[in-house]
């Protein structure tokens, strides 16, 4: 056996605090190390050209680098060594970068274990076996979760790449909060003149398959073949027959339902299309109104619908679809206001959010675009925005950037004086972040053209005072207190994640940050997918982003199932458990204890029953082998054996 | 229901100027059955005649009486004024947080505080370790003229970390406990703007200003008595009422009484034994009696909804 150590100076990122050389020369010294030496950069071509060379040279049969984590380059030399002929699991990566160099600033003590992480990376590399990866075929259809901006566009562009697509969406109607929207910054054109057009696509298209007023129930699989249990709840009205005609929600005697898709700004019917552009169009009762549930007595919309579509014994169903990947675009929630105290959030009803006033400002909001305040229906000269309610607050868990508030304030600015020439806007802010295309000039034009007035400093305290809301806050550029009497104040309350956002991430296997947004593979260089093959990442579920953000990561999610979807087989990961027979008792442990069920009993010829690990959809984690009394299964590339042999050497040095 | 064998620390406002919340207390908790255990010796609670200069002698001497209180055995301490509160709760807060503080302020102790001492406000104490339903059972009496505003100041439930009661923007704690006894609470949204606290002294004109505007904040919302749960609160609302007429050329005349008073009166007690005659603005017939009279279930609601259902 010759084992070939390159260790790599990574400029002077660990040549700095580490002992190269010496690492090599006594790298020379351990017993089946044939070849040592260091190099500037080992990732780069000529250090890739002289591991290869080297192999030849030497007749190297085994390899180790000595360099960064195994996550930035262990692909990229395991290439290397395959193309010189060796089996690309005869490598081995010691972490002298991020494990050593980057952490100690002792180098006399960075060199020691440097030198450690190599005796140990050449004990493992003389344990290791040759691994082979096997194919599998994939499922080309598609799932995207959430008919937001984001999942639609990454629907569309995947259906127009010719594959199948499962969109399922939450709430009775694709559109997400863009459909509530009434007008887009920076160019102020129609919200939903520009997303009509693409809800319209994706009812019409071929090859998308809608699942509305639904929600992923269970995730089975693994990359390339999933199974997706989805829950279609019941809306009590049958959508085959549906017209979408609204006889039901004009007749309904139950009026005082909950709005969400006008986030309660007036009342709605017990049954209800949520608005008039919904796809679909069609009508769902919420029973907490409903008098036939509440009241046990009622029926007028069964008795009134047309084309007998009512059914109140409704119940849930749970339908099967099979996908090979996932764009996740469940999109974002927002703060509840009630949370600031100081503002009066929740007890002042002209103290409102700004997705609120964005439903008094359309036209087809439930006031059909005329402003007036919830408390007597006036109309508001004097309006006050807040920014950042919320936001960049440690002290009540919102410690980021909401991103596009100042934004949509600017436009919400210019709107108020469009609808109303008469009227005074003022906007207390932290700080006018405005750095896309178009949008600072946009920011100045709310302050130059339509004179709104912009105060730097923080509102510390909202209350009545008469008809009026009196906003009191700092006015850090004049070093001063101001109050401000506002006919109604209008709250930019800080974007969260979805509710329910990590129990979506619990059942698909990805990550979650602190403020449960979910978590991109790398956050530059792997930016919509997931550490879970297979899963990939549109819009706001994975932080507050705007629209044109949105379809852009929707478009790139897309990208990314259709290269992966262009082949037709996939190559698993060698690196998997695989049982020994002969050892194994068929106790079964491992086939309770394995996260991914990927153990299955097996029973061989003479009735002996062993566990059978299935490869494709093992993930490797290792938690059987740690299970398994009699070490009969065993982690391929990690076995007792091979890090035992990690153990020795660090203990013998 | 929490523990109610707490001690009670009353400080020394309530030896002076706030012997009327003293006095109050005493009669509230005689009425509730609550046995008042006040530490022997107890000292000064390190407030801010102290805080202001050195913070490690602030916490010894509140850490001092949170010792008399470990010592009785008993779970924890009540402190009717605010200030005294927010002095042994920061010095048991801050030693909680850091050994470093612990062991310094030990240091100057005879016996060392361990840290188990739960400490409370008089009125936390009254609305969490009796509850409103205890409060509302040796009610006898009615107070119909009265329409209080209750004035919380700002210590008595900030900063939150430290305070842990009720809520630090809206708290409702004293308006649910004049509600139990029955007398009418009026919402507002100042109940806990400034009051000038111990500015009064140097910054007269300051004081006025802020006093002035919770005045007048009660008023507006229909209130004609306020409720403080403060000895230094009572005083700026109460006793500089003339000055801020004079400065600011209101005419103000609310009487301002402890929360304990209100409760005191509709136990039965009269105003001179609750110590109301202490109080400069006279409260005049705001505090006559009356017989208790049922509250009216909300019948024409019901009738208007069974009116719509029929029709």
């Amino acid at each position: 056996m010759k084992v070939g150590v390159f260790i790599c100076h990574c400029g002077n990122n660990i040549a700095g605090t580490v002992d190269v050389a010496r690492v090599a020369e006594e790298t020379r010294k351990i017993p089946g190390v044939a070849y040592a030496i260091n190099y500037m950069y080992t990732c780069s071509e000529p250090g890739q050209d002289q591991i290869k060379d080297a192999i030849k040279k030497y007749d190297l049969d085994r390899i180790v680098v000595a360099a960064c984590s195994p996550r930035m380059h262990e692909l990229t030399f395991r290439r290397t060594v395959e193309k010189a002929g060796l089996n690309r699991y005869y490598f081995e990566m010691a972490n002298i970068r991020e494990h050593c160099s980057w952490i100690g600033e002792d180098r006399e003590l960075n060199t020691n274990k440097a030198m450690e992480a190599v005796r140990a990376a050449v004990a493992k590399v003389m344990q290791d076996k040759p691994l082979y990866s096997s194919s599998f075929a994939v499922n080309k259809r598609v799932l995207v979760i959430g008919g937001g901006v984001a999942g639609m566009q990454a629907a569309l562009d995947c259906a127009d790449g010719g594959h199948e697509v499962v969109l399922v969406e939450k709430s009775p109607s694709v559109g997400g909060m863009m459909a509530r929207l009434d007008k887009t910054f920076p160019t102020i054109d129609c919200s939903i003149c520009i997303l009509g057009p693409k809800m319209v696509d994706v009812a019409q298209h071929d090859l998308i398959k809608l699942y509305a007023y639904s929600e992923v129930e269970e995730v089975k699989g693994y990359v390339g073949n999933y199974q997706i249990k989805i829950r279609k709840k019941a809306t009590y009205v049958d959508w085959t027959k549906c017209t979408g005609c609204g006889e039901c929600m004009e007749k309904c005697p139950s009026k005082d339902a909950y709005d969400s898709f006008n986030f309660g700004v007036a009342p709605t019917k017990a049954i209800n299309i949520p608005f008039p552009q919904a796809i679909p169009k069609k009508a769902k009762i919420d029973p907490t109104y409903c008098r036939q549930f509440t009241k046990g007595k009622c029926g007028v919309c069964a008795k009134i619908c047309p084309t007998k579509a009512i059914n109140y014994e409704m119940e849930d169903e749970i339908v099967t679809e099979e996908v090979g990947a996932i764009v996740v675009a469940s999109g974002y929630g927002l703060l509840d206001i009630e949370k600031m105290g100081e503002y009066g959030g929740g007890r002042y009803p002209d103290v409102i959010t700004a997705i609120q006033y964005e439903r008094l400002l359309n036209a087809s909001g439930p006031t059909s675009g005329h402003i007036v305040r919830p408390s007597d229906h006036e109309e508001p000269k004097t309006v006050v925005f807040v920014s950042c309610c919320g936001s960049r607050d440690k002290s009540i868990g919102v410690p980021y950037c909401s991103n596009f508030c100042c934004m949509y304030i600017a436009k919400q600015a210019i709107l108020t004086k469009d609808h109303m020439p008469d009227s005074q806007s003022y906007v207390f802010y932290m700080d006018i972040r405005s750095p896309g295309k178009g949008y600072d000039e946009f920011t100045r034009r709310a302050q130059e053209e339509y004179g709104t007035k912009y105060i730097r400093g923080r509102v510390s305290r909202i209350f009545p005072k008469g008809k009026k809301m009196v906003v009191r806050g700092a006015d850090t550029l004049l070093g001063t207190t101001v109050e401000i009497e506002a006919d109604l104040v209008v709250l930019a309350n800080a974007v969260t994640a979805a509710p329910g956002a990590p129990q979506l991430a619990e059942k698909l296997h990805i990550s979650y940050d602190t403020n449960a947004f979910y978590v991109e593979s790398h956050p530059k260089l792997r930016p919509v997918e997931t550490n879970t093959s297979g899963v990939f990442l549109a819009g706001c579920a994975q932080g507050p982003k705007d629209i044109p953000a949105s379809v852009g990561q929707g478009s790139a999610a897309a990208a990314k199932v259709l290269s992966m979807l262009s082949k037709d087989f996939l190559e698993n990961d060698p690196a998997i458990a695989q049982v020994n027979q002969n050892a194994c008792v068929g106790c079964l442990k491992c086939v309770k204890t394995c996260p991914f069920q990927a153990i299955v009993e097996e029973e061989l010829r003479g009735g002996k029953v062993v566990a059978k690990v299935i490869q494709t959809v093992c993930a490797g984690c290792g938690v059987c082998t740690s299970t398994c009394p009699c070490g009969a299964i065993q982690l391929q590339h990690f076995t007792d054996n091979q890090l035992l042999a990690e153990v020795n050497a660090l203990c013998l040095s | 229901m929490a523990d109610k064998d707490y001690a009670y620390y009353p400080g020394c406002s309530l030896e002076g100027t706030g012997s009327a919340y003293d006095a109050s207390i005493r009669l509230v908790m005689q009425a509730l059955g609550v046995e008042v255990k006040e530490p022997h010796d107890w000292s000064c609670c390190g407030s801010t005649p102290a805080h202001a200069v050195d913070h490690l002698l602030a916490g010894a001497l509140a850490a001092r009486n949170l010792v008399l209180v470990q010592k009785m055995g008993l779970k924890g301490v009540s402190a009717p004024c605010p200030s005294c509160f927010s002095a042994l709760k920061t010095a048991h807060y801050r030693m909680a947080k850091s050994k470093a503080f612990k062991d310094e302020v030990n240091e100057l102790l005879d016996v060392p505080y361990e840290g188990t001492v739960d400490v409370r406000s008089t009125l936390q104490f009254i609305y969490e370790n009796i509850g409103v339903e205890e409060v509302a059972r040796p009610v006898k009496l009615a107070l119909p003229n009265m329409k209080v505003a209750p004035y919380y100041g700002c210590i008595l439930n900030r900063p939150p970390e430290i305070a842990q009661f009720d809520d630090p923007e809206n708290p409702v704690s004293m308006d649910n406990l004049i509600s139990a006894v029955g007398v009418e609470v009026v919402d507002y949204a100042f109940k806990m703007e400034c009051c000038g606290a111990a500015f009064g002294v140097p910054r007269k004109d300051m004081v006025n200003k802020l006093t002035h505007k919770v005045l007048s904040m009660a008023i507006e919302a229909g209130a004609n008595c306020i409720a403080v749960a403060c000895p230094l609160c009572q005083q700026n609302l109460d006793l500089r009422q003339a000055q801020v007429n004079a400065a600011m050329g209101s005419s103000f005349n609310i009487p301002v009484l402890y929360f304990s008073q209100i409760m005191g009166l509709t136990y039965g007690f009269t105003p001179k034994e609750l110590g109301i005659d202490k109080g400069v603005v006279d409260p005049g017939n705001l505090i006559e009696t009356g017989p208790i009279v049922p509250k009216e279930v909300e019948k024409p609601k019901k009738t208007k909804a069974a009116a719509k259902e029929a029709s």
